[in-house]
């Protein structure tokens, strides 16, 4: 068997996997985080909350009422998705006109206040979620082993994060959107409703991170602290990537996945902290973050 | 021209916060007419335009159009009464290219202008499709902020100092295409600094000081009544 620097390479390219794996995770949750910052000027803090709802959906809808995986990875993120456009229309619209500092407490406390909830109700213990029939089994490649089910993570969430950039960048739509982080007055004095658009943003974010949770329910566990162990990173993520700089967010969030693993395979000690260290070293050498538009 | 207003404001007040900076604005506008708001710096010129569309604070008073009270009309209905805006600092969008801030704004009514026809009106504009918006001189902005409008079918448009800081030359192409508009039967508001500018194209002026409109005077008057708009202007 081949060594690289004394790591066999099934082993490199097992924590590789795991880490493009994370990494789909870290995009699919920091390119909302990024566009919700870069239309609303929010710091969505509930994100991992949102996250951990899409998980709590997923397990609930099956253990409670048996509904299987498909349908949940539609229904996960509309629910979500659905009480995303109620925080914003209740709370968060009255914020856009003061400081950042409001919203960003706001959905700090609504984080704290969800993750309390379910802990209460649903206890700290991870919910098991069984990976769906169709998806279970792998196939071998053989120089390693792969899983059907992480190969699927890594589909669906790089096709949603595609689809999500192209409707942004090169729809009419996200030509409103973009528009509309410019000078919103002036949309709206164009006829283009852009309250109901906000409102549709925020909603679809969240959304995106519930589906984030759903679709992690069968790889970790679905429990209360899911969100906080991973927003950290994410905002890590969108720091690098340049706030509100979405193929930034994507780009970043698999790129630091990926360095993630590696550093697991060649100094395990480092890899909780190596987002950080990168982090550290992009906000040194070029603080708006990599694909910042100003620099 | 006897025909009745397409525009009748009444007493109207508006608010930024809590700074009360129109004070019961009356005028009115038939249909047809480029009707100019002249005043100073501050005196609520740009403010009563934005008011008319909803995008200043609080408004009261009352501005009916075709029927409608604007002031309770949601602020992205306006548009789609087939009013057009174009905003003192022009609103190119710097993410979109000219094209694309040219078929930015939906077209909400019939008989907007195709782009051929607007690249008729602003040649200036035309082979320049695919540079960015904000890369174009101020003068060119102006024209593209205008041509946007023409788009949309609207037939009441709300131009805001459009030769402000803009080279002579194209003061006149702007002036030119004004007058085209105009005769096409489009209904303007503008609000002027450019006396010249705006004698050259309008049918009547309404003096706002304070937040009030404190004269109105009409453009075959004007020479006649040059020593009052100057004490108005403080010129």
């Amino acid at each position: 068997m081949t060594d690289i620097f004394g790591v066999p390479i099934v082993v490199l390219l097992g924590q590789l996997l795991l880490g493009l794996i994370n990494g789909s995770f870290y995009a699919l949750l920091s390119l909302g985080l990024a566009i919700i910052f870069g239309m609303l000027n929010v710091i969505n803090f509930a994100h991992g909350a949102f996250y951990m709802l899409g998980g709590f959906a997923a397990w609930l809808l099956l253990s409670a009422l048996g509904i299987g995986y498909w349908e949940t990875l539609i229904a996960a993120p509309l629910m979500v998705g659905a009480l995303g456009a109620v925080v914003e229309r209740l709370f968060l619209k009255r914020l856009y006109r003061v400081d950042h500092l409001y919203s960003l407490l706001l959905t700090f406390g609504i984080a704290l206040m969800l993750e309390g909830l379910f802990r209460h109700v649903f206890g700290a213990a991870g919910k098991p979620y069984p990976i769906p029939p169709s998806l279970t089994g792998g196939i071998n490649l053989g120089f390693m082993f792969l899983p059907m089910y992480r190969a699927w993570v890594i589909v669906a969430s790089l096709a949603v994060c595609i689809a999500t950039w192209l409707a942004i960048e090169r729809t009419k739509l996200g030509a409103y959107l973009r528009a509309a982080t410019e000078n919103p007055g002036l949309v709206q004095a164009f006829g283009i409703n852009v309250p109901f658009m906000l409102t549709a943003t925020y909603a679809f974010c969240v959304g995106l991170a519930g589906f984030a949770g759903a679709l992690a329910a069968p790889l970790y566990q679905v429990s209360p602290g899911m969100g906080p162990s991973v927003i950290i990173v994410v905002f890590a993520v969108v720091v690098i990537g340049g706030m509100g700089s979405i193929g930034g967010a994507i780009v970043t969030a698999l790129a630091l996945g990926i360095i993630e693993g590696l550093t697991k395979t060649f100094y395990p000690a480092a890899s909780s902290i190596a987002v950080f260290v990168v982090m550290v070293l992009v906000i040194l050498i070029r603080p708006s973050g990599l694909f910042s538009r100003e620099a | 021209m006897a025909e009745a207003s397409l525009l009748d404001v009444k007493g109207l007040e508006a608010w930024y916060g809590e700074s009360h900076v129109l004070h019961g604005i009356d005028f009115d506008v038939r249909k047809g007419e480029v009707v100019t708001l002249i005043g100073r710096n501050g005196a609520g010129k740009t403010t009563t335009l934005r008011s008319l569309i909803g995008v200043v604070g609080k408004r009261r008073g009352a501005c009916s159009y075709k029927g409608a009270d604007l002031l309770k009309v949601a602020p992205h209905k306006v548009a789609r009464l087939g009013i057009g805006y174009v905003p003192e600092e022009r609103g190119i969008f710097s993410s979109l290219t000219v094209l694309e801030n040219l078929l930015f704004p939906p077209a909400w009514q019939a008989g907007g202008m195709a782009v051929e026809e607007i690249y008729g009106l602003f040649p200036n504009l035309k082979g320049r499709d695919s540079t960015s918006g904000t890369r174009l001189s101020g003068g060119e902005q102006q024209m593209l902020a205008i041509g946007r409008i023409l788009r949309t079918g609207a037939d009441f448009i709300l131009l805001d100092e459009p030769t402000e800081g803009i080279a002579p030359v194209i003061i006149e192409e702007i002036g030119a295409a004004l007058r085209i508009l105009k005769d096409r039967g489009m209904t303007i508001i503008l609000v002027e600094q450019n006396l010249r500018f705006a004698a050259s194209i309008a049918d009547r002026h309404y003096v706002l000081d304070q937040g009030k409109v404190v004269d109105e005077i009409s453009n075959n008057a004007l020479d006649a009544n040059m020593d009052r708009l100057n004490r108005y202007l403080g010129v």
